[in-house]
């Protein structure tokens, strides 16, 4: 996937980078990253080793049930196709799944207090439920949907009936009391993308194959070597597991 | 009871621009200083794994944690504010360097008609071209009194620009030469030329080449990483307190900073503030600080909310018009732009740095004709290329689906051939649209939140309309093969990200009647408080707020230290 014959720059480890630049650091501003940097010791050379079992393919919130509902929904939103890989195989539904466990699934830094009331579109989001609990009640809104309607359940259907069921989602086509079907779409989408594009450190865009496809070529150091460039220059990317172990 | 500390000449409640360089320029003038900053403290090294999409520009590590306190919001008085229980339309810094640290650095100085907008525009125009509910007053000083102050906070910052061929007159050149120029701001310049506009490029606090201000401190040039706007710099290249102002009023020995600090009061006697009183919040111990100068440097809602909260000044009544804390709240009017798409070239977008782009100003302040126009003011249009990041970015063409098979081929196909022309609109205040303490909502403590009334009225919606027709002619002519134009502007939502160029709640004038604080930012009810911030401005002009903040900074910086040398009193 990586067009090594067209790439005109070589990621470059930091300390190399650094190096490299003879980056001036502030003068009062004692260390920095890059400084502190300079000094920690070179890691030990890589060794060719079997590929280990990925570890972080490991649910922490979602029963099995819920994970492949949302797994199937993530694939219709991010698909597979001939520019490469769909949501499932970049891990998108472990994505969602581990952000669930932590603080955003908990909207443990948003303003949660009461009185709840019903407001204008303009004023955002004003229920108590935490998002969760919104993927507890849409999941299973999912395949309540799909039950009634093709007597499967989500994951269970043809992928354009999955499509069918998504569009009632979205135009909120499913009327539902406690959620709100679109709000949920969204989030959907949102964290759907997400775990396409985010670092794999958070176990979606496997492989960074999510941001091959996008040309992007992850969090490099600097690109003043490009900035000016005309022709487009392509790199293979990396992550944040090169930062610390680059 | 609170416990009591020894009293010190200055207080400065938050340190970010505001409170850093006030904590710089007293202590040289050899006063004691103590910085209450309710976040943590932050350097360099905090950011080595900052290249995280997710964590700081999507979930905003750096922000206010709103679970603790927020702002609540209606469009209009007849309907009941709601807390903003997310984040959207703009974010609140916290920590120490505030909202300086994840800022872009766009380093705009605003135009001569700012200054003087009511007087010049009747001047021109006709006292019938304002509309009644439209409170625009003069600033109480002028662009030529206000040009040494821009001078220092950009020589402050090594400020990387060229000279902008339509705005004010400038003393010096910027201390260092522009930003390098990409393929695309080149293909804008081009166009913009080509159109007869007068494109520059933006004044940039990223640093163009290393710098080392009069203050000693040096910093180095900007790597064009891509991860700027809502990320700290790990180079220490891009402008911020924490590698400015704070190092240098630290290391005169004259400035303390207690971090995780909240305040709460401003304390006050007759006409005068006494000192505050915070609580520390890794203990919950309530404390007083007692000192001689009170300086509010906490943002524009902070700085509005602790006046009310302490009862001082006069609160402003949108029935009569009468008061004047919480008048002229004012925003951004930032949905005006335009994307074009170019199926033939791909750019290098993920490359950028937050104040890397080109401007022009022909559409902005009174430089164009409003005769027969309903709107008075404008808008700065930009490119910027500041780092496209991958989840956020997902451009596609008018009438392609939001998900899906076409969706993913064409955000993918458009992810680096998408152009965004954009149009910072300036924003008029209206008699309607204030600052006050919410009567149902509490923060983590149990006081009242701040809540804004506010919404897009016929001014915005025209400027608007007027400024995305314009990005869309630039995109044209830079040969866009289609171009989508944003000129529904629609009703203030607070859900979607816009700017944090919040504005007014405890504004300038010349006299008390019209204005909080004179032109020193010295409070006209409490001549021993000084609140520094956006909140000062009267209206918001078509451009980012920071350099003039931090001009408004050093002119008060020069107010507080001729106060507390004199015998007291207002100083104007
Ligand atoms: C993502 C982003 C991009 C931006 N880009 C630009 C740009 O390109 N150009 C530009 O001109 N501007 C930009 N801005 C705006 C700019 O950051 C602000 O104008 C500027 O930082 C304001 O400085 P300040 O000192 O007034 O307030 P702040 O930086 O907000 O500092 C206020 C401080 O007070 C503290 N505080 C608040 N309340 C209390 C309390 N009760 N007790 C103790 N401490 C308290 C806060 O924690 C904070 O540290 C941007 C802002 C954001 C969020
Ligand atoms: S773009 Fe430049 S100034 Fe901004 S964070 Fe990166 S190196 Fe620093």
């Amino acid at each position: 996937m990586a067009q090594t014959d067209e790439r005109q720059e070589q990621p470059v480890s930091r300390r190399k980078f650094l190096k490299n630049s003879g980056l001036v650091l502030g003068g009062l501003v004692v260390g920095g990253v890059a400084g502190s940097l300079l000094k920690t010791k070179a890691p030990p050379a890589p060794q060719a080793a079997p590929a280990a079992p990925d570890f972080n393919q490991a649910l922490m919130y979602f029963t099995p049930e819920q994970f492949r509902v949302v797994e199937a929904a993530t694939e219709r939103i991010f698909p597979e196709d001939e520019h490469g890989p769909g949501a499932k195989t970049l891990g998108a539904a472990y994505f969602i799944d581990h952000q669930l466990a932590g603080d955003w699934g908990f909207n443990s830094r948003e303003y949660m207090q009461g009185p709840f009331y019903p407001g204008e579109a303009t004023q955002g989001y004003q229920g108590r439920l935490k998002r969760r609990e919104i993927f507890d009640i849409g999941i299973q809104e999912m395949n309540n949907y799909s039950t009634a309607k093709h007597q499967k359940r989500f994951y269970e259907l043809e992928p354009n009936q999955q499509d069918g069921v998504l569009k009632a989602f979205e135009s909120d086509e499913v009327k539902l009391t406690t959620i709100s079907a679109s709000g949920f779409f969204k989030m959907l989408r949102a964290s759907t993308l997400e775990g396409v594009y985010a670092d794999p450190l958070y176990g979606g865009n496997k492989n960074m194959d999510g941001w091959r496809m996008k040309n992007y070529p992850g969090n490099q150091m600097a690109y003043t070597q490009v900035i000016e460039q005309d022709k487009f220059v392509k790199m293979d990317p990396v992550s944040l597991r090169d930062h610390q172990h680059g | 009871m609170a416990k009591k500390l020894p009293k010190v000449d200055v207080v400065i409640v938050g340190v970010g621009w505001g409170g850093g360089i006030i904590a710089q320029e007293l202590t040289k003038q050899g006063l004691t200083v103590v910085g209450l900053e309710r976040g943590k403290e932050r350097k360099t090294e905090d950011y080595f794994m900052v290249h995280d999409e997710l964590r700081y520009a999507l979930r905003y590590e750096l922000m206010q944690d709103l679970s603790k306190e927020t702002i609540t919001f209606r469009s209009n008085t007849r309907i009941r504010a709601l807390p903003m229980r997310q984040y959207g339309s703009f974010l609140i810094g916290t920590g120490l360097g505030g909202a300086g640290v994840h800022w872009n650095g766009q380093t705009f100085r605003f135009l001569p008609y700012d200054f003087q907008i009511r007087s010049k525009t009747i001047e021109r125009y006709g006292e019938k071209k304002i509309p009644d509910n439209m409170t625009i007053q003069d600033w109480g000083i002028t662009y030529d009194e206000m040009e040494p102050y821009y001078d220092r906070f950009e020589k402050l910052t090594g400020i990387s620009g060229e000279e902008n061929p339509l705005g004010g007159k400038r003393s010096s050149p910027y201390p260092t030469p522009p930003m390098k120029q990409t393929p695309a701001m080149k293909m804008f310049a081009d166009a913009a030329t080509k159109l007869k506009l007068h494109p520059y490029m933006m004044p940039s606090a990223n640093l163009s080449q290393q710098y080392t201000n009069e203050d000693g401190v040096s910093r180095a040039a900007c790597q064009y990483c891509g991860y700027c706007e809502r990320f700290g710099c790990e180079y220490g290249a891009k402008a911020d307190p924490v590698v400015t102002v704070i190092p240098v009023a630290k290391k005169s020995g004259k400035f303390e900073i207690r971090t995780h600090s909240h305040v709460r009061r401003i304390l006050h006697t007759g006409n005068k503030a006494t000192g505050v009183l915070y609580t520390d919040v890794t203990t919950g111990e309530e404390i007083e600080q007692p000192a001689d100068i009170v300086v509010l440097t906490s943002y524009v809602f902070n700085n509005a909310r602790l006046l009310l909260l302490s009862k001082l000044g006069r609160p402003y009544d949108p029935a009569t018009g009468k008061g004047v804390i919480g008048k002229n709240y004012a925003y951004q009017v930032i949905r005006g732009g335009a994307t074009g798409f170019f199926e033939e070239k791909e750019f290098n977008l993920y490359a950028g740095a937050g104040s890397l782009g080109m401007t022009l100003d022909d559409y902005n302040g009174d430089n164009f004709d409003h005769s027969d126009l309903k709107f008075i003011h404008g808008a700065s249009i930009s490119f910027s290329q500041t780092g496209q990041r991958p989840v956020a970015n997902n451009p596609v063409p008018k009438g392609t689906p939001n998900w899906g098979k076409d969706f993913k081929a064409a955000s993918i196909k458009y992810f680096n051939r998408a152009l965004g022309v954009g149009a910072q609109g300036s924003s008029m205040p209206f008699r309607q649209h204030f600052l006050d303490l919410d009567p149902t909502y509490r923060d983590a403590f149990g006081d009242p939140l701040i809540r804004i009334t506010f919404d897009f009225e016929e001014q915005d919606r025209q400027l608007a309309a007027f400024t995305a027709d314009k990005c869309g002619e630039i995109l044209k002519e830079m040969g866009a093969t289609q171009i989508d134009v944003r000129r529904e502007l629609g009703p203030y939502d607070i859900t979607p990200y816009q700017s944090t160029h919040n504005t007014g709640g405890v504004i300038m004038g010349a006299s008390p009647d019209i204005s909080a604080v004179n032109n020193y930012l010295q409070m006209w009810d409490v001549e021993n408080l000084f609140v520094i911030g956006a909140s000062a401005f009267p209206h918001n002009s078509g451009y980012n707020p920071t350099d003039t903040v931090g001009a408004l900074a050093y002119r008060a910086a020069e107010g507080i230290a001729k106060y507390a040398k004199g015998s007291g009193g207002l100083l104007v």
